[in-house]
């Protein structure tokens, strides 16, 4: 006998079987949960509102909504804890024949569970001051199904709802689906990947500045400098402050420098930086100063004075700058 | 702008002060804020929105002056300017209302300032979200924003850093001012640190924002309106209150000047701006240091203050850090400052409740008052294009 055989006798087994102890409704029907139901859903039906307009559709008062069915024998937040606390403690109630059914299923690899369907037939309106009870029987475990969520079996419990005569007033099927993680056609959802890391400000680009980003991007430290009188400045202007000369070209820096100030930042934390983060103010050999990050060296050892060198680092495609570590020589 | 001497140093005052209170969240309008302000004012002076004829703002306010004369009623405007350079405009903005009432353009000239800074727009968050049209203005944060240098306090870090180097001063200097500052809030109902002193210890253990700036060497963020009436001395003298004469006020910029970022002159430990104002100062009203009870020393960022009373002369350079130790700073000291609690205790309404602090002073009605004060000396936003003022006393 093979073991799937087995599997499904085992199951078969309990078919019939009352599933778990009877339940009964913690209040009896009533107007305020009514109430907060129809307010909840936005179902205004003045049926479960209003005695006149339920009278005169022919019920004795107002109705609770069909599909409130379950509600009226949920057992409360606090019911649920009291046992999820129990079961913490080891102090399991009785296994029922579902806690069984369900643990077959789990051993046998179907450790995944969703609610498929649930259908439900009412035999009269209900109506407060009714008073419910459930019950519950296996209605049947299913063979083997091959689903787009994966491999599994459908278990299905029947609900009968009896009022305080003992009348049913309402039956229940809901159906679940235990089925092996993994052996679907749709794939699990991939892991969501992280958010591309935001861009660093952008610099904003003029006919005056745009020299040094361009060069930036190609490796070059480019300094500004009047044609005029040789003068270099930084950051750039039109014309230079020393001879009122509109001429201008660039050097290139060797990108050695000092660092003459600095800050380590810690608050506001912006995503497109790594903190604490170390900006400086540089003083290049050439003689202007610029600001630039420190790369190579921990803040606590960052200090006015110290020699370094630019490298470039390209942060994206549009976006290079000097970084200065400490000299290597 | 040498051998100064300002026409209207000594013949316009400031006849009205009037503030919302100081919160984080005002639950208004910017504008709401501004016209409670401005109406609250003239209340203080006694002169009605219909006599008003001029009205000067910051360039960074969003209440536009039409906004608040249709409010009030004051019908016909003759005269309107607005000040750039953030908090630097403060001063500046009394100075363009003295201009105008002595020129004859204008009677009566409220000055205001109204932001929800805390639960708006908040400077703070810094410039990263700054969409780069391409302009001078935008085109100044590609030296920084890229680099990381976002936020005011991280543009007056670079400069503290360097200060603290050539100078000696510490961490604990700049916490004095931050002491100073708490001590007079803890006294001032309407401050928002009102009983809430601090101590040069909890200064120390406050968390880094910015190396070399604590949490406490910050300004806070303030939702409010702050409003100031200008006229000429003859007419404030028939008004409600004591004039407060307007003996001295000056704008500054200083050599290669920047927006909170003049790092390229040699020397990292002035403020070429407050060079340039305090000279003008002392020079207009023939006063010197020795002449001034208190004052108010804008205090966005605790290291400019000591910066601040270097430049205006009440010490010599790099003793500031001297100058501010054993309470000297504080009620009772050689210069108390910021008695208002300034805008790390008080609010931050971008320099102009420091004014009004300073009108206090010189009308006699501080809660901090300081004993026979003849003139008071206020200063604006520095890092940046400022302003100041020299407040006296009617005699």
């Amino acid at each position: 006998m093979s073991e799937a055989a087995t599997l499904d006798e085992q199951l078969e087994a309990f078919v019939g079987q009352s599933s778990g102890p009877a339940t009964k409704g913690r209040y009896p029907v009533n107007a305020p949960m009514i109430h907060h139901w129809v307010e909840a859903m936005g179902d205004h039906n003045p049926v479960y509102e209003d005695d006149e307009a339920a009278r005169a559709a022919g019920f004795p008062s107002i109705i609770a909504p069909p599909t409130m069915l379950q509600a009226w024998v949920m057992r409360g937040l606090r019911t649920s804890a009291h046992a999820e606390a129990a079961r913490e403690r080891g102090e399991a109630a009785a296994t029922t024949a579902n806690d069984q059914v369900m643990s077959l299923l789990d051993q046998a690899g179907y450790t995944s569970v969703v609610a498929t369907n649930c259908d439900q037939h009412y035999e009269r309106p209900l109506v407060p001051g009714d008073e419910l009870e459930v019950t519950s029987i296996i209605d049947s475990v299913s063979g083997e199904k091959k689903t787009g969520l994966g491999i599994g079996r459908f278990l299905t419990n029947r609900l009968e709802f009896r009022d305080q005569q003992g009348d049913v007033v309402a039956t229940m099927l809901f159906r679940i689906l235990k089925f092996k993680p993994g052996t679907g056609a749709s794939r699990p959802a991939p892991e969501p990947e992280a958010a591309p890391r935001p861009l660093r400000p952008r610099p904003a680009l003029t006919q005056d500045n745009s020299f040094f980003f361009e060069g930036a991007k190609q490796g070059k430290l480019l300094i500004q400098r009047c044609t005029a009188c040789g003068a270099l400045r930084h950051p750039p202007r039109p014309a230079c402050a020393s001879c009122r000369s509109f001429e201008w070209d660039t050097v290139e820096s060797s990108g050695k420098g000092t660092i003459f100030s600095f800050v380590v930042n810690h608050y506001p934390q912006v995503p497109a930086f790594d903190y604490p983060l170390v900006v400086a103010l540089i003083e290049l050999e050439e003689g202007t100063r610029l600001i630039a990050n420190v790369g190579g060296i921990t803040p606590e050892t960052v200090e006015i004075g110290m020699a370094v060198e630019a490298r470039f680092e390209d942060f994206d495609p549009e976006l290079s700058l000097p970084v200065f570590y400490p000299a290597t020589a | 702008m040498s051998g100064a001497s300002h026409a209207f140093a000594g013949t316009t005052a400031i006849a009205g002060i009037g503030a919302t209170e100081f919160s984080k969240e005002s639950g208004r309008s910017e504008l709401h804020l501004a016209v409670e302000s401005v109406d609250l004012a003239l209340r203080d002076a006694g002169i009605e929105p219909s006599e008003v004829d001029g009205l000067v703002t910051y360039s960074s306010d969003t209440n536009p002056e039409i906004d608040i004369a249709r409010s009030l009623g004051m019908g016909e405007l003759t005269f309107f300017s607005r000040i750039h350079y953030g908090g630097g405009a403060g001063c500046g903005t009394i100075q363009q209302a003295a201009l105008a009432v002595q020129a004859g353009v204008a009677d009566v000239v409220v000055c205001y300032r109204a932001f929800n800074e805390r639960s708006g727009n908040r400077f703070g968050a810094g410039v990263q979200g700054r969409a780069p049209i391409a302009n001078a203005e935008t085109a100044h944060f590609a030296w920084y924003a890229p680099q990381g240098l976002l936020t005011p306090a991280q543009w007056v870090a670079m400069a503290a850093q360097r200060y603290m180097h050539v100078t000696g001063a510490t961490s604990e200097d700049l916490g004095r001012v931050a002491v100073a500052d708490r001590k007079h809030a803890a006294t001032n109902p309407k401050a928002w640190f009102y009983e809430k002193p601090i101590t040069l210890e909890e200064h120390q253990a406050s968390r880094w924002i910015v190396e070399p700036l604590h949490l406490l060497d910050c300004c806070q963020e303030t939702d409010g309106g702050q409003a100031i009436v200008v006229t000429s001395l003859e007419r404030a003298r028939d008004l409600n209150k004591a004039p407060a004469i307007i003996q001295a006020a000056a704008q500054g910029a200083g050599p290669n000047q920047e927006m909170m970022t003049t790092y390229y002159n040699d020397d990292l430990t002035g403020l070429g701006e407050m060079s340039s104002v305090a000279r003008q100062l002392w020079e207009t009203s023939g006063l010197t240091p020795a002449d001034i009870q208190t004052a108010v020393i804008y205090d966005h960022f605790t290291p400019y203050v000591l910066t601040q009373l270097e430049e205006l002369g009440f010490c010599g350079k790099g003793e500031a850090k001297d100058f501010v130790k054993d309470g000297n700073i504080e009620l009772g000291g050689g210069l108390p400052i910021n008695t208002h609690g300034g805008q790390l205790g008080e609010a931050y309404l971008h320099g102009m409740n420091g004014i009004a602090e300073g009108v206090r002073q010189v009308r006699g009605e501080s809660v901090n008052q300081v004993d026979d004060v003849e003139h008071v000396l206020v200063t604006s936003g520095t890092g940046v294009p400022t302003s100041g003022l020299i407040l006296g006393v009617d005699r």
